[in-house]
Order: C-alpha cells, then structure tokens, then sequence
C-alpha cells in the first residue's frame, strides 16, 4: 500500500465512508455484463452448490446442485449453467469488425495483405470477489476435458458438448483475469479497491458486503449508517435462529447456514428422493406421481434458501456496478478493451478450429509467453493509468518518478552547426522532488507528438529541463509544441511507451534447458474417471 | 485437569488457575500455537492460552462472537476421507515413506497399530505415546502408525498438549503425518494451505524432539538443523496427505519443515515467559465468567472487559482470521483510533504517528500551510510526517484537478 493511498483509509475512518483512490474509472464496464454469484460445497475442492447468474438485475437465474455429492447432479448443473453461459459468450462471435494488415510469407518472405477478424465487443463476467474467480478456474479445470456423445470414446458418463465447452471458456477467462488491466473476468472487491479506500484493511476489504458499507448504508440496518460500524454490522449481525444478515458473498457459505438450513434441506430432498425411488420400483404410478411431487416440493424448498443466500450478493455487485458506472472512463479503457477484444477473438477461433482443450500444464515457452505478456501488460497499465488519473500520476510525483509544475521560463537555444535544431530550456517550478540528476531524460505527458527532454538541473523548488524532440524539422519549433510561460506541464522519469520484450521461440525450437519441445500426446485427457 | 504428574502445582499454575476461574482448561491445539507463533508479541493472547481460558465464551461474553465454525458438510467429508486412508491399509503412506527413507520394496512391511488409550486424560495419553514410541523405535525392522497419539509441548512455561493426525515409525525414527483436506491439483496444491499445513507440522516434528530427548533422559539440541540421531526422532520432512484432483484418492507429498521449525522455535523462544505476564497483571484479575447453574456467564460485561483491557494486545487485521478475540480487540484499535486497524504495515510506513488523528493532523498541516517541504524539515517534523504532508498536498492537488473534470462531483 503507498503512503497516498494509506492517507485516503486515515480520511476514511475519519470520514466513515469510502474515499476516491480514482478520478476516473480504470476498468472497461459492458453495455451487458453477466454477473456470476458461485457457491461452493463445504469440504470439497471446487464442489459447485449453486450459481446465481444473468445479464439483467431484475432477472437473475438459480442453478443448484441438489446433492453436492452426487456427482450425477453435479453434471447436470454443469450442464444447466452451461446452456446458460455458452449462448452468452457466443453472443458476441458475430459482430466482427475486418482488420487488414499484413502477414511475412514463410517460404518467400514476401508481406503478403490479409484481412483478420476482430470481434467488435466481447463479454465481460463480474464475480463478488477473487475467490469467485478462484472458483471459476477450478470448474473450468474440472469441465473442460470431460468427454462429450461426439468423442471417438465417449466413457461412461458423456457430458453435453457445451459443458467442455464452458470449461474452456472459464480456462480461458481465468487466465485471462490475471493480466493486468484486462476487464473481461472481474472480481467486484478488486474493483471498488482500485478506486476507493475505506477505513478498513485489505484483508477486511475481502467482504463485498463489509466493503460497500463503506458507500452506502447496508440494506436493513437502522440507523442508516456508513462506515466501521456498518462494516461489522454487515459481518457478524445475526437473527433470531443465529444466522448471518448479510450472507458472505461466497464461494464458501457460512458453517452456521449449512448446518441449520442447508444440511437440513438436502436431507428433506434426499428423503423425497429415496421415496420416489421406492415408488419407481414398485411401478405404482399413484404413489409415482406423489412421490414426485415430494421431490419438487423438496427441491423447490432448496432453491428457496440458495437464493436467500445468493440474493443480497446479486444485488451488491450491481449496486457496485452502479458506483463504477458513476465514474467517467478513463481515456486508455479503449485501448485495453481492444487487448480483451483480441483474446476473445483468438480463443474463438481457437475453440473454431477444433483445437484441444488448454493443457494442464502449460508448456515452457507458453508459460514464459504469459509471464512476459503480464509484465508488458502490468507497464502499460501503470503507464496509462498515469496519464488518465491526476491521483495516479500522483503516485508517481510522490515516489520522485516524475513532477509537475508550472513553466515560469522559457529559454531559447538551438544546437551547433550547419542545420540548428531547437533545443530551448524550460524552467518549471514545483513543489516535487523527482529523483533526478542532471542529464537524465525525462518524458513530458500528454505531449502529441512524444516528447523528450533531459534535466539540466534540479533544485528543490525549481528544475530546468532541456527539449529534445518533438518540435517539428525545421529551425523553429512547431507552433504550440513548446510550453509558454504559465503553461502546467508534467515530466515523467519512465518512459512513455513500454519496450518490448525480446521475442521467445516457437514451442518446437524449445531449448533443452527448458524441457525441449513439448511431446504430443503426453497430456492425455483424462474424463470421468477423476470425477468418481 | 489433572497436572499432578508436574508435581506440587506452582504459584503460578495456580494463578494461571485463578484466571481461568471454574471453567475447565482448555488445551492448546497446533493449530492455536501456530497463530500464536505467528504473532508472539500479542500478551494478551499468551496469557490467555497459558491459562487455558476458553476465547471463545470469553468473546461471546464480550460481546463480539468469534466468526469461526466449520460446516457439517467439511467434516463429514474430513472423516470419509480418513477413512478411506485407513481402509486401504494406510497403503498410501506407505509408499511415499519406503521411497522417502530409502526402503527396498520387496521389504515385507506389515503396519502395526498399537491402542494409544484414546478415551483417557491428556497426561496418561502422553506416557502412553512415549512409551509406543520407545517400543517402536527399538526395532528399526519393523513399521508402527501411531494413530492421534498426544504430545506434549512448554509453551511459554506451560504445557501444551498436541495431537497429530498419525506418527508413523520405522528404522528407530518416526515421520509426522498430517491430514488435510484440500486438494493436490495438477500435481501442485494451493501454497498459502501448504505453508499453514507445514507450521502446523513443525510444531508437531519440536514436540516429537522433546519426547525423543525426554525417552534419551537430555534436552533437545537448539540448532534446528542438527538432525536428532537419538531413537524415535522425528525426520525434519514430513508426510502431506491430500485428495488428488477432484477425486477422494489420498495421495502423500513429502514436505520439508525445516525452516518452519526454525521459525516456530524462535517465536515460541520470543514469546514473553508466562510468570513475567503473571507479574505485570494486577491482583485480584480474573477471567472467570461465573457461570451460574444452568451454564449461563453471570460476569457483567464491563467487568470481564477491565479484566481483559488489563493485559495489552497487539492487534492486526489478520487476528481476526486466527483469533477468537479478533473483533473484540479490533473495536478496542478503532476506539483508540489505533493505525494498526488499517494493517501492519501501514504502522511501519506513519512512523511515530500512532494514532489516526495525529497522522490526520500531520497531513492537514503540509495541505493547509501549503508549506515548502524544506520550511516543514525546519518546524521540526520529522520524516514521516513530513511525507504524509507532501502526500496530502499532492492527493488534495490531484482531486481538485479531477474533481473539476467531474464536473466539480466528488
């Protein structure tokens, strides 16, 4: 945490109620996200329970797993919530926007024109936290090679074609999740901490309740309040039967639910089930038919209390949703956005082609791929999240890794010899302190063209730096290129574009210090068998 | 409890006693000396544990019930799980263990399961289990599995009793066992649960060096990377058994703990000795809730909330994850408008600023003066104060800039 942000949590306990880490928002937010609240079964790896989920506030959808240990059940909510996701993500295939660019040809070298898709939206899933999406990395590793009717060796247990499928897709945007900046699988608590701080830690931040109590008073608290006590009110009030008043945003649910609601219900419908059962076999469609209804009755009680469980998360998220919505988007999103547009394009394509399921474990040169697309990622984002935001160039001012400062004057000067170039000085006074000596290049922000200039001295209160670029051919500069006298200007320390990393080989060419090139056929997928 | 076999109970057993009033002593558990050890400046909880006062009715008292509690559904499965395990022979450790010790296959190995007394107290548990663990080691052909046998460890100047899940026993040496529920996923499991499972072990691998040392009649070596050579000790690599994938199917993962030993050795070593605590108490305190017939504390609230703000703590916002009497001393922090409520490390960063408002105030200074930072080192500020007004200037800067791109909407 740096010192300014720990300053916005001192004003927010003295406030008791969030503060802005932010001027704008820092995070693309769709026309039509879908909102996921997953549940999970105590006890059990990744075991799903429930998943509240759609595009429309007013319209969520339940799916449930009656029996958390039957894992018959367990595929058919896979498979209900993969008739529900799937058609959602393949919404935006479509839409395609055509890009031309060029390609090298392998055998001539010739570039050759070509025209490439690029899907003109894509979708954008919001979960209540990290371990939401924890939990989602966990379903698509558990779906995503399980075998469909359409496999040459189907096994046991075929799943629908779409339940691989959401696998992938989950795979997909759980890996996706963990590059800086992108947008297209979001956890809501990591969201309003980017741009508010409260009175709180982060560790308390976790709770999405806990952490809205911070902006608006919880819903069933009198008096109205924000803040700390808010905070704990929305963690441990209870009602009469000791239950929790705000249920936790999930995946894990509260001991005390499980053992006086859940435990209870399960019970009641594996009852109704066994009678149906009994029914079933003695063939008497009387006792069928009551038996039947026994079951529904049973279920429909389940999903009465799983959606009292889900419900005021649903409505947290979007009540997130709003607070973000309230923020102006920041002028890079666009650009990010595109990245996420991109990936959502390939791994189409990707599922398009018929190609296998992600591996279990990634290969040396796709695992060193990914680490060098996060980092380049990781700078961008800092970059721009910089140039958007006063309070993040602030940040950097405070760390001395740039500053701002009024031009009080403007000096002149051109370069020796037969074609002077303009390289005129410029005296900004600052409060700053930027971590700089004399002859090292500074970048000016929001300069168009790219600007350099290197520092030519730096006191306290006042530095003088020296343009470098940007000021046009000829002798004198480009109009408007060089600040006036009373202009505000910001020189940054880092540069203002990131490099690029230095390329990795193809997978084939792996080098032996690496494993060398990955043996087809090793990553066998494995179907129902880990399932029993 | 009975704690005759110590001797003639001291004048510190006995106030140790007083503190913890009529209620039965509660024994600390690995998983509590772990979150001891995690943070061995906290007097309050030292004290608490050494007296074996039950937190949780003691937070339930005060007002601010710990969150804990675990769901039917985990512990069922918990129990099936180590069923399974003994189902099968306990063939998974087996396995793991030959290769981990280095013996042949062909070795015939037939698993012998002394009874440990598990329905008696404590202390005779603990001789029971010595005396398995001798008999075990004398033969180094044969392969012994201790089943939850009890250990004893001093803690802080008082006993600690723990129980790990199995000890197995071969070749004069025993490994530890520990059971856990969460999953090895694609051959790697989730590393804050490894690191938690690996302290919990540790403590267990320390108090199986102290029964060796004690069955050998010496104390135990303090370097803690000399390997005992004494019979019985432990191996500094334990056993880690999860469910493989999504599946029940236990496998085992050797872990090595020697560095958590280390770490727990010199946090149990650093924590305050337990009559120094006794001796800054002052008389006549006691945690007693004064239960009445029917079970129900009778203590009035404020009382019992003197009695505790007695012995000091040292709060974060991770005790709440660990400590019964998080909420309580969390709610104490935020009335003192501690810094500590915001996270440790924002304590590190504000310097001698202890307290909300004198940070607050500091900030305010540099924001409302608009003083030069050069002119704020001459009033005599110190560095951390002098930062926080800097930040302050630039963060009311940055807002006001902002802010007049909302539309002058905060």
């Amino acid at each position: 945490m740096s010192l300014l942000s720990t300053l916005a949590r001192l004003e927010a306990v003295r406030g008791q109620r969030a503060e802005p880490l932010a001027t704008v928002r820092h995070r693309h937010l769709s026309e039509r996200p879908m909102v996921l609240v997953p549940l999970a079964a105590a006890g059990e790896a990744g075991a799903p329970l429930a998943v509240l989920l759609g595009t429309d506030r007013d319209a969520p959808r339940l799916h449930l797993v009656p029996q958390p240990l039957n894992r018959t059940q367990r595929s058919e909510f896979l498979a209900a919530m993969a008739a529900d996701v799937v058609p959602y993500l393949e919404s935006f295939n479509e839409q395609v926007e055509l890009l031309e660019g060029s390609e090298k040809d392998p055998v001539s070298g010739e570039k050759l024109p070509v025209v490439r898709e690029l899907c003109a939206d894509a979708p954008q899933l919001i979960v209540p936290n990290a371990a939401g999406v924890a939990h989602l990395a966990l379903l698509g590793r558990s779906t995503r090679f399980r075998r469909t009717a359409e496999d040459p060796d189907p096994g046991e247990y075929p799943a629908p074609t779409r339940v691989p499928l959401l696998g992938r897709w989950l795979t997909h945007l759980t890996d996706r999740a963990q590059v800086p900046g992108s947008s297209m699988l979001l956890a809501m608590t990591g969201l309003l901490s980017r741009h508010w701080a409260t009175g709180q830690s982060n560790l308390e931040d976790q709770h999405l309740a806990a952490r809205l109590a911070w902006h608006l008073p919880p819903e069933g608290m009198e008096p109205a309040v924000t803040g700390a006590v808010a905070a704990e009110w929305v963690e441990s009030a209870r009602d009469a039967d000791g239950l929790l008043r705000c249920p936790p945003a999930g995946p894990a649910t509260d001991p005390k639910f499980d053992e006086r609601v859940l435990a209870p219900a399960i019970l009641r419908h594996d009852a109704a089930v066994a009678v149906w059962e009994q029914a079933d076999a003695s063939r008497d469609a009387v006792q069928e038919r009551r038996a039947a209804g026994l079951v529904e009755r049973a279920r429909a009680e389940l999903a009465r209390v799983l959606l009292a469980a889900t419900l005021p998360t649903w409505h947290d998220v979007w009540r997130g949703v709003d607070l973000l919505r309230g923020l102006p988007p920041a002028g890079h999103l666009p650009d990010r956005w595109e990245g996420d547009r991109w990936s959502f394009t390939m791994h189409r394509d990707r599922v398009a082609a018929g190609e296998p399921p992600q591996p279990r474990r990634d290969d040396a040169v796709t695992a060193a791929r990914k680490l060098a697309q996060r980092e380049r990622e990781q700078a961008k984002l800092e970059i721009q999240e910089a140039l958007d935001d006063p309070l993040a160039m602030a940040e950097r001012r405070l760390a001395g890794e740039a500053f701002a400062g009024e031009v009080v004057d403007v000096v002149p000067e051109w370069t020796q010899g037969k074609s002077p170039k303009p390289r005129p000085l410029l005296v900004v006074r600052t409060g700053d302190r930027p971590h700089a000596d004399p002859g090292r290049e500074v970048y000016r922000a929001h300069a168009e063209p790219a600007q350099r200039a290197e520092i030519v001295s730096a006191e306290p209160g006042e530095v003088v730096v020296r343009l470098l670029s940007g000021m046009g051919r000829r002798k004198d500069p480009e109009p408007g290129s060089v600040p006036a006298v009373g202009d505000q200007v910001v020189f940054t320390l880092f540069e203002l574009s990131p490099r690029q990393s230095a390329p990795l080989p193809e997978p084939a060419d792996t080098p032996w210090t690496h494993g060398g090139p990955p043996v087809v056929g090793e990553d066998s997928p494995a179907g129902a068998d880990e399932w029993e | 409890m009975n704690v005759s076999h110590l001797g003639q109970a001291s004048p510190s057993l006995r106030r140790l006693s007083e503190l913890r009033g009529s209620a039965p002593q509660r024994s600390l558990d690995a998983r509590a000396l772990a979150a001891l050890a995690a943070n061995p400046g906290c007097r309050r909880r030292a004290l608490l544990d050494a007296a074996g006062v039950d937190k949780t009715a003691l937070a339930d008292r005060l007002g601010r019930p710990a969150p804990f509690g675990q769901s039917p559904f985990a512990i069922r499965r918990g129990l099936q799980f180590e069923s399974r395990l003994k189902r099968d022979g306990y063939a998974v450790l087996l396995e793991p263990l030959r290769r981990m010790l280095g013996v042949p296959e062909e070795e015939v190995a037939s698993l012998a399961v002394p009874d440990l007394l598990p329905s008696q107290s404590p202390a005779v548990r603990t001789e029971r289990t010595l005396a398995a663990l001798a008999e075990a080691a004398a033969d180094p052909a044969s392969w012994t599995l201790l089943d939850h046998p009890m250990l004893r460890l001093q803690v802080a100047g008082s006993p600690a009793y723990l129980e790990p899940d199995a000890v197995v026993v071969h070749g004069g040496r025993c490994t530890v066992v520990e059971i856990k529920s969460f999953p090895v996923l694609d051959g790697s499991a989730d590393p804050a649960k490894v690191g938690a499972a690996a302290r919990q072990a540790a403590v267990y691998v320390l108090a199986l060096q102290e029964a060796a040392a004690r069955l050998a009649g010496g104390v135990p070596s303090a370097d803690p990377y000399a390997v005992q050579e004494l019979p019985g000790a432990p191996e500094l690599t334990v056993l880690l058994v999860c469910p493989q994938d999504f599946s029940n199917r236990p496998v085992a993962m050797p872990v090595d703990v020697r560095r958590e030993l280390s770490t727990t050795r010199r946090q149990l070593s650093r924590m305050t000795g337990v009559e120094q605590l006794l001796a800054a108490l002052p008389e006549g305190v006691t945690f007693d809730l004064a239960r009445d017939d029917s079970g129900a504390p009778t203590r009035p609230v404020e009382e019992l909330a003197e009695a505790v703000s007695t012995v000091p703590a040292a709060y974060g916002p991770e005790c709440i994850s660990t400590c019964e009497l998080g909420f309580h001393c969390r709610s104490q922090a935020r009335c003192a408008g501690a810094v500590e409520q915001l996270g440790r490390g924002v304590r590190g960063e504000l310097g001698s600023l202890r307290t909300v408002e004198a940070a607050l105030a500091a900030a305010e200074r540099g924001v409302e003066q608009g003083l030069e930072p050069a002119l704020l080192a001459e009033l005599g500020l110190d560095e951390a104060s002098e930062r926080l007004a800097y930040a302050a200037r630039l963060r009311a800067e940055a807002l006001a800039v902002g802010g007049a791109r909302l539309g002058g909407v905060r």
